[in-house]
C-alpha cells in the first residue's frame, strides 16, 4: 500500500541519524565529494535555520523566560522562580484543565484506537473494493479545518439539532427525554467536545490499521488456525502484535492532537460552562489576553510542549517495546 | 477464500463509518445551500456579511508566500542535511526535529510580545515568519529522507558533468523529487490555511487583514445560532482545502501519516 511504502522513507532516514551507529560502514559513501567545500552544507542549511531560529527557537526561548516571572502584559514583571508551574497544581481551575486533557485524551486518542480495533478484527482480511474511496472520506475530518469543524458539530449537539432530534424520536418511543443542549451542559460538555475528536481520530486510526492488516503475513494466521486458535485468540495473538508500529503511529497522532486542541474549545465552547471544559491549550491563550497572567500562561505552554515531547517519544518506545 | 458474507460485513462496516466522517460535512452543506432544492441565498449572505472575500485573499497571499518560501528553504536545508557531510550537521538537524513537536500554543504568547515589539502584529509578515518556521521544521526533515534516498551515483554523475552543487540541485534532483515536494507543499498549504490560533493573536485590531478561519470565528460572534449562515461561512473556508484534498488524497494521507516518525 503507497501509505505504508511512503512512510517507511522517512522512518529509515530517521533510524540511522543517531549516532549513526547502524550506518557506519556505509559512511564513507555519504562523505562530500572531493573539492566540496567544507562549508557550503552552511550556507544551504543557513536561510531555514535563520527563520527557524527566530520563530520558533528563539520564542521557544522567550516563553521558557517569561514563565519564570510574574508579569501583566503591561506594567514592570516581577521574577517569580518556579511559582508559576507549582501554580498550575495548586490552582484548582488549571489542574481542572489538565485533568480534562486527560479525559480528553481518553477520547482523542484511547476510544478511537479501541473502536478501530474492534472493526478491523470484525473484518476479514480480503481485499477491499473501492478502499480509495473509503480512505478518502474516513481521513476527511483530518483536512477540514478545525474551526469550520467546531461550527458543524455545534449544530449537531444544538437545541433542534440531530442528535436531540433522534432523542425526541427516542422519547415518544417512551423513553426519558435525554434531550438538552449539550456543548452548554455542565456534565456532558466535556464528553461531547471529547466525542468530536474521536470522530476525527477513528478515520486515521482506521486507515492505519487496515493498511497494517493487510501488511501482515498470511502465514501467521494459517499457523494459528493450524493451532486451534480462534477468532479472538487469532486476533490477540497475529492481528493486534502484527499492527504495534501503526498503533503506535495512531495513539501518537490522536493523543498530539487531544494536547493542541485550542481551536475546538475556542469556537464550541469557550471553556464553559463555568470551566467544564477548560483544557491547558485554551489556558495558554485565556491566562494571557483574558486575566493578565502571561508568565502563567508560557508555564501552561511549556508544559504542553513538554508534555506533547513526553507522548511523541513515549508512546512509541510504550506500545512498539525496546525489541520490536 | 473470503465469502460473499465476510466481503458484506467489511463494507457495510466501512458504509457505517464513512457514513458517520461524512455525517457534519453534509450537515453543512445541505444547510448552507438550502438542498435539496439548491439555493444560494444564505451562501450569498454569508459571503456579503462575513467580507469572505477579504478573508480568503488574505488567506491565499499568507499561504502562497508561505508555502512557496518555506518550500525553497526546506528544499535547500534538506540537501545540504541529506548530500553533504559538515560539523555540526547531524547537531541542526536534530534542531529541526525538536520542532516537529512544539505546539503552536508554546510559543504564540511570547511572538504576540515579540513581534508586537518589532511592530509586525497585524501585518502578513507577522503571519508569515512564524508559519514558515513552523513548516520549515516538517519540511527540512521531509526533503532530508527524500535526499537520503536519491542514489549517490546521480549525484556524482552530475558533478562529472561539471554541474554545481546548487544546479545539481535544481536541475536534476529537484525535478525528480516532485512527489516528496508535492507532498510537501500540500500539507504545509493545509496547515498554514487552517491555522487559527497564530492570526487570532496576531491580526488582533486589523480586521482587514483577518484569515478564513479568523474570519468564520468573527462571523460566528456576530450569528450565534443562525446555523444555515454560519454553515455557509464554515463552507467557504474548508472548501477550498477540501477540493484539492479530494484530487491528491494520496499524498495528503501519506504526509500526514509520516507525521508519527517525530521519534
Amino acid at each position: 500500500m503507497t501509505t505504508v511504502a511512503r512512510r517507511k522513507t522517512p522512518k529509515s532516514g530517521t533510524g540511522s541519524a543517531g549516532p549513526g551507529a547502524v550506518r557506519r560502514p556505509g559512511r564513507a559513501e555519504v562523505t562530500r565529494s572531493p573539492g566540496e567545500p567544507r562549508r557550503l552544507g552552511w550556507l544551504y542549511v543557513l536561510p531555514a535555520l535563520l527563520v527557524y531560529g527566530g520563530f520558533l527557537l528563539w520564542p521557544l526561548v522567550r516563553g521558557a523566560q517569561f514563565s519564570l516571572y510574574d508579569w501583566d502584559g503591561l506594567g514592570t514583571a516581577e521574577w517569580a522562580g518556579l511559582s508559576n508551574y507549582t501554580g498550575i497544581w495548586t490552582d484548582p481551575a488549571l489542574r481542572g484543565a489538565f485533568g480534562h486533557l486527560l479525559i480528553l485524551v481518553v477520547f482523542y486518542a484511547v476510544l478511537p484506537c479501541c473502536i478501530a480495533f474492534v472493526l478491523v478484527a470484525v473484518m476479514s482480511r480480503t481485499k477491499i473494493r473501492g478502499l480509495v474511496f473509503f480512505r478518502t472520506v474516513l481521513f476527511l475530518p483530518q483536512v477540514v479545518a478545525m474551526v469550520a469543524v467546531a461550527v458543524a458539530w455545534q449544530w449537531v449537539y444544538s437545541a433542534d439539532g440531530p442528535v436531540n432530534t433522534v432523542l425526541g424520536w427516542l422519547h415518544d418511543l417512551g423513553l426519558p427525554d435525554w434531550r438538552r443542549g449539550w456543548l452548554g451542559d455542565f456534565t456532558f460538555a466535556l464528553p461531547a467536545v471529547g466525542l468530536v475528536g474521536t470522530w476525527v481520530g477513528i478515520g486515521l486510526a482506521l486507515v492505519l490499521f487496515l493498511a497494517g492488516v493487510q501488511k501482515i503475513p498470511r502465514e501467521l494466521y494459517e499457523a494459528a488456525r493450524i493451532d486451534g486458535a480462534g477468532p479472538v485468540r487469532e486476533f490477540f495473538a497475529v492481528t493486534l502484535p502484527g499492527l504495534r508500529r501503526e498503533l503506535a503511529v495512531a495513539l501518537t497522532l490522536t493523543t498530539i492532537m487531544a494536547i493542541r486542541n485550542f481551536d475546538l474549545i475556542y469556537m464550541a465552547t469557550a471553556g464553559g460552562p463555568g470551566n467544564s471544559t477548560k483544557v491547558p491549550a485554551y489556558e495558554v491563550y485565556n491566562r494571557t489576553f483574558n486575566t493578565g497572567e502571561v508568565g502563567l500562561g508560557c508555564a501552561i505552554g511549556i508544559t504542553l510542549a513538554v508534555l506533547a515531547f513526553a507522548a511523541t517519544a513515549g508512546i512509541g518506545r510504550l506500545v512498539e517495546g525496546k525489541g520490536a | 477464500m473470503s465469502t460473499r458474507g465476510e466481503r458484506l460485513v467489511n463494507h457495510a462496516v466501512l458504509a457505517v463509518f464513512a457514513v458517520i466522517a461524512v455525517f457534519p460535512m453534509i450537515g453543512i452543506v445541505t444547510q448552507a445551500l438550502r438542498l435539496p432544492g439548491l439555493d444560494f441565498s444564505t451562501f450569498g449572505t454569508a459571503w456579503r456579511e462575513g467580507h469572505f472575500a477579504t478573508y480568503l485573499r488574505n488567506s491565499v497571499i499568507v499561504t502562497s508566500i508561505t508555502v512557496v518560501v518555506s518550500a525553497t528553504l526546506s528544499i535547500m536545508a534538506g540537501y545540504a542535511l541529506g548530500t553533504m557531510r559538515f560539523r555540526g550537521a547531524t547537531a541542526v538537524f536534530l534542531l529541526f526535529l525538536a520542532g516537529l513537536t512544539i505546539p503552536t500554543e508554546t510559543i504564540v504568547v511570547p511572538l504576540y510580545f515579540d513581534l508586537r515589539s518589532m511592530g509586525l502584529d497585524n501585518t502578513y509578515a507577522g503571519l508569515i515568519l512564524p508559519q514558515v518556521a513552523m513548516s520549515v521544521a516538517f519540511g527540512t526533515f521531509w526533503m532530508r529522507a527524500y535526499f537520503r534516498s536519491v542514489p549517490r551515483s546521480l549525484l556524482e554523475a552530475a558533478r562529472i558533468d561539471g554541474a554545481s552543487s546548487w544546479t545539481t540541485l535544481w536541475r536534476v534532483l529537484v525535478p525528480i523529487g516532485r512527489p516528496a515536494i508535492l507532498t510537501m507543499l500540500l500539507l504545509t498549504t493545509m496547515w498554514t490555511w487552517n491555522e487559527f490560533l497564530l492570526p487570532l493573536v496576531i491580526i488582533n485590531s486589523d480586521e482587514a487583514l483577518r484569515t478564513a478561519p479568523l474570519g468564520l470565528s468573527f462571523f460566528q460572534g456576530s450569528h450565534k445560532t443562525d446555523y444555515p449562515l454560519l454553515m455557509a461561512g464554515a463552507l467557504i473556508i474548508a472548501a477550498p482545502v477540501v477540493i484539492v484534498y479530494v484530487f491528491l488524497q494520496r499524498q495528503f494521507i501519506a504526509g500526514m501519516l509520516s507525521g508519527a516518525i517525530k521519534e
